[in-house]
């Protein structure tokens, strides 16, 4: 009696029939649970921003720990955007060559500001 | 374009609109919103690393009428996403999937990222910052 018509190959590679396994899944939900402490220390960071002028503001984000955590945040929540993105291009774009299209624009995009944030944060934190 | 001559099957304006459908619809709307906030915080931090001019211009759109109103709805989108999102986690875990829970932690997200929202504006403006 076969139970499972997959070849057992298949099923040691766990990839399942989208190909590339639960990455996807995994990376999303990761991004959140990092997220869920940076967008605190974020809006706390701001909040306590306000009406500070131009120096200060430069000033606070130069701080190393700020410097490192304003990074993380930058490249969680654009990495983040990029998977969520995926998955609504993925559900509502029928037509290929635009679904194609639009993932490889979000993902130079992504990958573009993620690095303009970096040097910007960078060029403050170094005083350049 | 699809010939729709065959039945189709229903579609969001023949369904009963309840709250599990709401924040379901609205995670993925504020996640798209959030996507296109990011560049404005990208535009104030790389304005912040170009000098007080930049900086100037990143604040005083910051500051305005419209930015401000687009302000207060990031902030909401931002917490709506972030409630909704711990939901999410805590039922990516296998928690909460009574029928009742579902819908009383639906409301939460609701109601929740609204009064947040509006505290978090209400210590902008009560610090005297605006």
């Amino acid at each position: 009696m076969i139970r499972d018509l997959r070849n057992p190959l298949q099923r040691a590679r766990g990839l399942g029939s989208a190909k590339d396994g639960v990455g996807h899944w995994w990376t999303q939900r990761l991004t959140a649970i990092a997220l869920v402490v940076l967008v605190l220390w974020f809006v706390v960071l701001v909040l306590g921003l306000l009406g500070h002028d131009y120096q200060a503001v430069r000033a606070s984000i130069a701080r190393p720990w700020n410097a490192l955590l304003m990074i993380a945040f930058i490249i969680a929540a654009f990495w983040h955007s990029v998977l969520g993105l995926q998955v609504v291009i993925e559900d509502y774009v029928h037509t290929r060559w635009l679904e194609v299209t639009s993932m490889i624009v979000i993902k130079l995009l992504a990958f573009a500001g993620v690095l303009a944030g970096v040097l910007a944060v960078l060029r403050i934190a170094l005083g350049s | 374009m699809a010939q729709t001559t065959r039945p189709l099957s229903p579609h969001l304006q023949i369904y009963k609109w309840q709250s599990q459908m709401v924040t379901s619809i609205l995670h993925r709307a504020t996640g798209i919103a959030l996507a296109v906030g990011s560049l404005v915080i990208l535009w104030g931090l790389v304005a912040l690393s170009m000098g007080p001019d930049a900086w100037a211009s990143f604040h005083a759109v910051a500051a305005s009428p419209l930015g401000l109103v687009l302000l207060f709805a990031w902030t909401w989108a931002l917490w709506f996403h972030f409630i909704n999102g711990i939901r999410h986690l805590y039922q990516d875990a296998g928690a909460g999937y009574a029928i009742s829970t579902f819908i009383k932690a639906s409301w939460f997200s609701i109601i929740g990222s609204l009064v947040i929202t509006l505290a978090t504006w209400a210590y902008v403006f009560m610090g005297g910052a605006a």
